[in-house]
């Protein structure tokens, strides 16, 4: 437990992803089996305990403090399970194995809980009772997605990312087989059936690179603004993967239900009535949800738009040529009307092909995916093969507000942003940017906040309304949590305007008048907008995203579940 | 860190929180306690021998406990204090911190009152004032005080009073500070697992910088320590008072100092300075970091647990060791203090003194 609670006190205060990948396979190399599976499943919400309440923590706490000194002792730290861990009178007696700490929670029933509890409490030092108490509530809070967890893995040497992922699913904690191949042993047999393979990615292009290919060697298709799946379907199981390898078939039994093929296909997940395909906005709403609601299934259906074939009917096509499997993907039947195949465009030029990409049909389509016709499907992000050719970005002119410290390389530096536009006389925070800009404009943006500084909170700075910020994102929707009600998808600083006075800096309602597409199920979205903060990581909306909430019951969010377009879900390389 | 206008409220004393018990006469017989020593504007005033402790306001006569800033100010007529804190004023402000200094050396009679200084244990110099006052009580101011061991300091004594006036910067029994020990082993850990990044320390000027740096070379450590600018005068004070601290060099050339230790003022970390610094781990040494919600405002990646203040259970140890007739609370959580003293049967109240500075740990 030691080694385990101060493995979660580094991981809560390392900001940096690559520093976190480093103390979680540091972690991993130094501990033995089965304690570093359990560890791993904890960190990934992959080990499944019964979930211990906070009313049973405090009538714990009721038994054993007086409860006006246990009143103020929370109000000042703030956390439950804190707070506890803090006050309790413990006296360290060796340590107890994380293992031993699991069977614990796993085997004892809930009228003995209490007592066993407390027992471990009196047994443990300060920082091995709160991650005992963070393991028993289920509720650690690291931020640590399972697929980040297993790139951790794949550092140790021994077999890759991809390799790992293909034979992930139908692994239970403590995955000794796993452990067992990373540090050499034999590569454990695919548990699962329906197993995830890794997803193909492109890499983003413009005209002027676009001119050096031929374009009769490429085909290319509508990219569209939905959740990037794989749709798996082998033997009787039906599973649903974010591109990232989460499982998120909780989610879409309307879609699963239909998935009465035999195969794995690669496409996008869409809502969509009446074939007219809905906004991303209402996509999210059918996100993070453990089971749906039988309203929620009619109003927002969901959909699948299929652009290649992985295995078919037992075969695995991904060696084979994109066009040999392009062709048996426009033969098969998929026996749904919710299922259908993503069209190729018709261009004989990239002029043609920049035509219509300037002109798409539908509002839900972000730009073209090019594809060369004789690349195999190969998992990862191979440069060449495919291509993503999004459309141009759309910005506004906002205001800095505030900036925030940033840490790791940008320790020191101001350059995490909060910006506003205009409603009335008023600015109004519409958005967080923290990158596109470079080292030196990032120098310049530091100084102009330490000049115009009005108002220090801890680590953020309030900053006098001076600067314009040319902002650019990728959509907008509205959202509940944000005091504008509209959020921006992707934002990032575009170009700083030191030319341009603030008083022509947008206005809020340039911005309203961005969003997607008018949604019809307000009522629901509100709630799913409260419920489900969807967090991206490369940008936007972070608000609240990492907050030390405390109790039990906050829905976290597989990082992997959220990325809409190859790559807009990594975070900047070790910038934060 | 600019320490905020000191604004120094008396709020009238509440009624005794333990009715069932008597309160102790004065021994006198006729004045009571807070005769001899009661809160003002600026700062606690003992009319017999008619000067302040630690005032928040320039004063013809102070009494300094220690070279805090918010306790130690410039600007008196007269200042007693140790010889290190009136050396450390004297660093800090410059010779003409005050008209006249008088070192506290044994037991000093002021007007009406005898007045000793003891070892507090908090910082270099650090004292409690003993007041004995003709025909009163014997009161004991404790200053800021820590029992725990620390290298660069006399340690706390106890002092036995009829009234101990207390601290309670730590005063929710949430604060139970860790071995220091293991707190840098918590940094080496650091060390070994980022080789390349340099590790700033965030610990204030005086004492706590000092401490952390004895604490490394206890730990084992024996590469240089680099030094923010700011703290090296006071870090050479205490080299010259003789306490070890190994080499020292100043922080001045970031691309050598990869993977080493600096120690700078929190204050710092908030200013360019630290950009010279490729990917540092920011790390703070503070009681406070004891609590992730205070390290994480700070945007601390590796805090230490390393407090010179008593904390909780060294707080109601020292009360129940002393057992005075009376307590009273000057700052920090003086709630919960007076709250347990109820619990425990120990007449207790608020003094409730604003201007000191409790984020300076």
């Amino acid at each position: 437990m030691k080694d385990f609670a101060l493995l979660l006190e580094r991981l809560a205060f390392t900001p940096a992803r690559n520093a976190k990948l480093q103390i979680l396979q540091h972690y991993l190399e130094r501990t033995p089996d089965p304690d570093r599976g359990y560890a791993f499943a904890a960190l990934t919400g992959d080990l499944k305990l019964r979930a211990v309440t906070p009313g049973l923590l405090r009538g714990l706490v009721a038994e054993r403090f007086d409860e006006q000194l246990f009143a103020l002792s929370y109000d000042f730290v703030g956390d439950l399970a804190e707070t506890i861990a803090l006050i309790w009178d413990g006296e360290p007696a060796g340590d107890l194995p994380l293992t031993d700490a699991v069977h614990l929670l796993e085997t004892t029933g809930k009228a003995g809980l209490p007592a066993a509890i407390a027992g471990v409490l009196d047994r443990l030092g300060p920082s091995e009772r709160l991650a005992f108490l963070k393991l028993a509530t289920g509720n650690l809070r690291i931020g640590l997605s399972g697929r980040l967890a297993r790139t951790a893995l794949a550092q140790m040497g021994g077999p890759t990312l991809d390799e790992i992922e293909e034979v992930w699913h139908g692994l239970k904690p403590p995955y000794p087989e796993v452990f067992a191949w990373v540090t050499g042993g034999p590569r454990p047999d695919r548990a699962a059936l329906a197993p995830f393979r890794p997803v193909m990615l492109a890499t983003p292009i413009d005209l002027q690179e676009l001119r050096a290919l031929d374009p009769a060697e490429h085909v290319a298709e509508w990219k569209w603004d939905g959740i990037r799946v794989q749709a798996v379907s082998e033997g009787g199981v039906r599973r649903l993967y974010s591109r990232t390898g989460e499982d998120v078939s909780g989610a879409f039994p309307d879609l699963i239900d239909e998935m009465t093929w035999e195969g794995a296909v690669d496409g996008e997940l869409l809502v969509r009535r009446d074939g007219e395909v809905a906004s991303f906005n209402e996509l999210q709403q059918r996100l993070n949800r453990k089971t749906v609601s039988r309203a929620l299934l009619q109003s927002h259906p969901a959909g699948l738009r299929v652009y290649d074939l992985l295995v078919w009917n037992g075969e695995d096509l991904r060696p084979r040529p994109l066009m040999e499997r392009r062709a048996v993907l426009e033969a098969a039947d998929f026996g749904s009307d919710r299922i259908d195949i993503s069209a190729l465009l018709p261009f004989e030029t990239w002029d043609d092909l920049a035509a219509l990409r300037a002109d798409p049909p539908d509002a839900v389509i972000e730009g073209v995916m090019i594809k060369r016709r004789d690349a195999p499907y190969v998992g990862g992000r191979p440069r060449g093969p495919w291509f993503k050719w999004k459309r141009d970005p759309r910005v506004v002119d906002a205001v800095m507000m505030y900036a925030q410290r940033g840490h790791g390389k940008r320790s020191g530096f101001y350059s995490d942003f909060t910006f506003g536009l205009w409603s009335g006389a008023e600015l109004v925070p519409v958005g967080k940017a923290y990158f596109g800009f470079t080292d030196e404009e990032l120098r310049e943006l530091d100084r102009f906040v330490r000049n115009n500084t009005t108002e220090r909170f801890g680590p953020v700075r309030a900053v006098a309304p001076k600067l314009v910020v040319e902002v650019a994102f990728e959509g907008v929707n509205r959202s509940t949590r944000h005091k504008s009600g509209v959020a921006m998808r992707f934002p990032r600083v575009a170009r700083i305007r030191w030319d341009k006075p603030v008083a022509e800096a947008d206005r809020l309602e340039t911005l309203e008048a961005m969003i997607d597409a008018p949604n019809v199920f307000a009522a629901d979205a509100t709630r799913a907008g409260t419920r489900h903060g969807r967090t991206r990581r490369a940008g936007g909306e972070v608000a609240g995203a990492a907050r030390p909430l405390d109790g039990v019951g906050t829905p976290s969010i597989p990082a992997g579940y959220l990325p809409t377009e190859d790559g807009a879900g990594e975070p900047p390389e070790g910038g934060r | 860190m600019p320490v905020p206008m000191p604004v120094l409220v008396l709020v009238p004393a509440p009624a005794p929180v333990c009715p069932q018990l008597v309160p102790a006469p004065a021994r006198s017989g006729l004045m009571r306690a807070d005769d001899f020593l009661y809160p003002t504007d600026a700062g606690l005033y003992c009319p017999a021998g008619d000067f302040f402790i630690d005032p928040v306001r320039p004063v013809p006569r102070a009494l300094i406990t220690h070279g805090h800033g918010d306790h130690a100010r410039s600007g008196h007529g007269a200042v007693m204090a140790t010889r290190q804190t009136l050396d450390i004023m004297a660093i800090r402000y410059g010779e003409d911190f005050c008209e006249t200094r008088q070192v506290a050396d044994g037991p000093t009679r002021v007007d009406g009152v005898e007045v000793s200084f003891h070892p507090a244990g908090h910082v270099l110099g650090s004292a409690q004032i003993r007041l004995a006052c003709d025909g009163g009580p014997v009161i004991v101011v404790s200053g800021d005080y820590c029992r725990t061991p620390n290298p660069v300091c006399a340690p706390w004594e106890p002092v036995a009073c009829d009234i101990f006036v207390t601290e309670a910067t730590f005063g929710l029994p949430v604060f139970k500070h860790p071995d220091p020990a293991a707190e840098m082993a918590k940094l080496l850990a650091s060390m070994a697992e980022f080789p390349g990044r340099a590790h700033l320390i965030g610990a204030y000027a005086l004492g706590k910088a000092q401490r952390v740096m004895a604490l490394l070379r206890a730990a084992g450590y024996d590469r240089p320590i680099h030094l923010h600018g700011a703290i090296q005068r006071l870090t050479d004070y205490h080299v010259e008072e003789g306490v070890e601290l190994g080499e020292l060099l100043p922080a001045t050339t970031p691309k050598e100092i990869e993977g080493q230790v600096v120690i700078a003022p929190p204050s710092a970390f908030a200013s360019p300075w630290v950009q010279r610094f490729r990917d540092p781990v920011i790390s703070f040494a503070s009681g406070w970091m004891a609590v992730r919600a205070r390290a994480r405002q700070r945007g601390v990646e590796l805090p230490l647990v390393i407090s010179d203040h008593v904390d909780w259970p060294q707080l109601t140890q020292t009360l129940t060791e002393l057992r005075p007739d009376e307590v009273w609370v000057t700052h920090g959580a003086e709630e919960a203090l007076v709250r347990w003293c109820a619990l425990n049967q120990l007449r207790a109240r608020p003094l409730r003194l604003v201007g000191y500075d409790e984020d300076e740990e």
